[in-house]
């Protein structure tokens, strides 16, 4: 053969050079961050609405430090600045809707500095972090300042019987059960974000139906706490129903927005029947035979924990490989 | 109508608006044609003309080496111009023969005697599939006569027609659907007539419902021809998807699709087999999409294999301003060129010049561990993990997690919402393991 010769010269033209595949899905990773935190809004409002509109103070002071913190650190570490990708505000947001309402705004800030910088940056900033940052955060503000923590707001249009006292603390200091109806509505005292059942439920099926949340997880959960929770009532009729776990306490909020987190739940659709169900059953526990009335946030680090035990162990089988295996 | 489907996968805008009520239009013969040696999987074909030579259409140019490989013959009459490496739309430079344009005189084309579909014995159409140089017209480019002659102990009972084209844009395999559905049923019989098969199934996605109602009207009284409406989802069209839905058979790890009795081939392949059969005709055109928001006149072309891409382009009207990026191929599987100086071959199936809005490229940022590429591959592999392993060097680790086993198909890729190349990194790992395999092989 001879070697290269050619009629014309070559005409070179330089186009974009990617491998495939050349199209792509229209979500990005600050698209989803947003999202999500659009999804909060109904979670928000009814902050607002049960609380008094003060409450919006926790949730901007949250939100500031969390991102000035992230910057900081970027900025000290000489990394990108990438507080625009939605992440950190999203985990400050997140913070303050754990908190109760007229919380410091002080220890708030407090809160917001450890989440980032303990719960995320210390680990290498987005997606190397092994626990939810924001329930770092908040773990961080309930051993810091347990009184103030546990101090109850009563909330606005609440019926005479209702007390400032959350239901689960109710259920777990004198045994008074709260009827589901206002638990759903979210006039019982509670955590900002927590007290809605049904503007949780909005955002998080919102999440669900354009596919960031994997709908394996709050569904695991739930049926977790139907067959845990289920266990300890029929054992003993004392413990509270398996609807009013569910309703009660920050249960559908760490379902929907905590446990999902990206970053630190298993990437393995079997992995997350695992994750789901861990949880309630460790929350279980913790409602029924803890010292705390309420264990959601503690139940969810504890999974953390676990996530790469359980993507060693959930590795999905290959396409054809068991049969293969079968023939041997 | 309910459509089967496989677990996995993704489903990217279709654009198929853009050609699929375009009918095939034919290229005017080209100024000249580069002819690589090697346009299918296997032993590169060996030349049989030298420089100055003059070639009528459908003359061997090089004879097929070994029993995996082709023949290549001209598709115009013109003088051997250079035989030597030119550049491919793989990336990759090939031995190729050029031939400048001297007559287009289609009446001294080449045919083979055309042989009766109903008489012809087995060996009688796999012998003229492979003079006719026909390989897989679903982007492989396998020889096909090599997929018709399984080894004795392969028991195959059913041949599937590829329909599904999966890949966003191309409507070939649509406008043949269409156009001309009983050649391609002819192709079809003639394809299990030469492996013993009795049950012949045509799998359609359900986005081509006038295709799907067509030819289940042509097979309704054709004994063992069925027609299968597949859910619109990519990649459908992916040979082991494809056999699990329409059969509900897995093709193990490193196994072909005639471990588990299927042969697979594509719409375009059966028409090719049909022209060598019934018309004598040896395989010198491709049949092509060309699209994409890019290109001016989007069209559906058959064009002579050899033509440059370059003069696809300027036949089509050229390309837009805000074009940046040119593919053969699908756009999930397809290969962006810098020199649009390399020929259309055999088994092209498009070109598409696609716009900034289509490509939309976004910056990377670390894995969110969202799992999103483990739920979407078709193959239940961990694209997020293969492709860390492959950044690490971690090649063994690679191997174990299934590395090879991947397809390339895009679907990890697509999905991830931190734009992370997987593709890219796994086809490096897997080259990687590939290359460690064989060493360790030889040792």
């Amino acid at each position: 053969m001879e070697t290269t010769t050619t009629i014309e010269p070559k005409q070179k033209v330089y186009f974009d050079l990617t491998t495939s595949p050349h199209l792509h899905s229209k979500w990005t990773t600050s698209k989803v961050m947003w999202f999500v935190v659009a999804a909060l809004v109904p979670s928000i409002a009814a902050a607002l609405t049960f609380f008094g509109w003060t409450q919006i103070f926790i949730i901007i002071t949250a939100v500031v430090f969390a991102v000035g913190t992230e910057v900081s650190i970027q900025v000290i570490r000489k990394k990108q600045i990438t507080w625009f990708d939605g992440s950190a505000a999203l985990t400050g947001l997140l913070l303050a809707l754990t908190l109760p309402p007229n919380f410091s705004l002080s220890a708030t800030a407090i809160g917001s500095v450890v989440a980032i910088g303990l719960g995320k940056q210390i680990f290498g900033g987005l997606g190397y972090n092994i626990f939810n940052p924001a329930l770092v955060g908040r773990a961080f503000l309930q051993a810091a300042f347990p009184v103030q923590i546990t101090t109850w707001l009563k909330p606005n249009f609440a019926v005479d019987s209702v007390t400032s006292a959350t239901p689960l603390a109710a259920f777990k200091f004198d045994k008074i059960f709260t009827d589901t109806v206002p638990m759903a509505i979210g006039n019982v005292g509670g955590s900002l974000g927590e007290t809605s059942a049904i503007a949780v439920l909005i955002g998080g099926i919102l999440l669900i139906a354009v596919g960031i949340v994997n709908w394996r997880i709050p569904l695991s959960m739930i049926l977790g706490m139907f067959l845990f929770g289920g266990m300890f009532w029929l054992i003993n009729p004392q413990n509270p129903t398996p609807i009013f776990h569910i309703f009660a306490g920050s249960f559908l909020f760490g379902a929907m927005f905590m446990a999902t987190d990206w970053v630190t739940s298993p990437i393995t659709n079997k992995g997350m029947w695992v994750f789901g169900l861990g949880i309630s059953l460790v929350l279980v526990v913790i409602r029924i035979y803890g010292g705390l009335p309420e264990g959601v946030m503690y139940s969810i680090l504890f999974m953390n924990g676990f996530v790469p035990l359980i993507n060693r162990y959930t590795r999905p089988t290959i396409f054809g490989a068991v049969k293969e295996e079968k023939k041997k | 109508m309910s459509s089967k489907t496989f677990h996995g996968g993704v489903h990217p805008k279709e654009y198929k608006e853009l050609t699929e009520n375009l009918a095939f239009e034919k290229f005017p013969f080209p100024e000249m044609v580069i002819l690589p040696l090697s346009q299918h999987l296997g032993k590169e074909a060996s030349p049989q003309v030298k420089k100055g030579d003059d070639v009528k259409p459908g003359q061997l140019v090089a004879k097929a080496e070994g029993f995996i490989s082709a023949p290549v013959h001209t598709s115009v009459a013109g003088k051997v111009m250079s035989l030597g490496k030119e550049q491919t739309s793989s990336g990759f430079p090939k031995d190729s023969i050029v031939i400048k344009t001297t007559g287009t005189v289609e009446s001294e084309k080449f045919l083979f005697p055309p042989l009766n579909p109903e008489t012809a014995t087995p060996d009688e159409i796999r012998e003229r599939v492979a003079l006719a140089g026909i390989v897989g017209q679903g982007g492989a480019a396998f020889p096909t006569s090599v997929k018709l002659t399984p080894p004795k102990d392969k028991v195959i009972d059913v041949v599937i027609l590829n329909g599904c084209e999966c890949e966003p844009y191309l409507t070939r395999d649509y406008r043949f659907m269409i156009e001309r559905p009983d050649d391609l049923i002819s192709g079809l019989k003639l394809i299990m007539k030469a492996l013993n098969v009795n049950r012949g199934v045509i799998g359609i996605e359900d986005n081509k419902p006038e295709a799907i109602e067509l030819l289940s009207s042509k097979v309704k009284f054709e004994h063992g021809l069925e027609v299968t409406a597949l859910k619109t989802k990519y990649p459908q069209g992916a040979e082991k998807m494809l056999i699990k839905t329409v059969t509900g058979r897995e093709v193990p790890p490193g196994k072909l699709p005639m471990d588990v009795g299927a042969v697979i081939q594509n719409i375009g392949t059966a028409i090719a087999i049909h022209d060598a059969i019934v018309k004598g005709e040896v395989l010198i055109s491709a049949a092509l999409t060309v699209s994409g928001k890019g290109i001016k006149n989007p069209k559906n072309l058959i064009v002579p294999v050899g033509t440059t891409i370059q003069n696809v382009i300027d036949y089509c009207g050229g390309v837009t301003d805000d074009a940046v990026k040119i593919i053969v191929g699908g756009p999930m599987m397809g290969v962006a060129q810098f020199d649009l100086h390399v020929p259309v071959m055999k088994a092209t199936s498009g070109i598409l010049v696609l716009t900034k809005d289509e490509v939309a490229e976004n910056p990377e940022t670390p894995c969110l561990r969202c799992g999103q590429c483990i739920g979407a591959c078709p193959l239940n592999l961990m694209p997020t993990k293969l492709a860390r392993y492959s950044q690490l060097n971690r090649f063994e680790d690679a191997e174990g997690a299934g590395i090879t086993v991947c397809m390339e198909c895009g679907t990890c890729a697509y999905t991830c919402p931190a734009n992370i190349p997987l593709v890219q990194w796994i086809r490096l790992g897997k080259q990687k393991v590939l290359q460690i395999k064989r060493d360790r092989d030889v040792k």
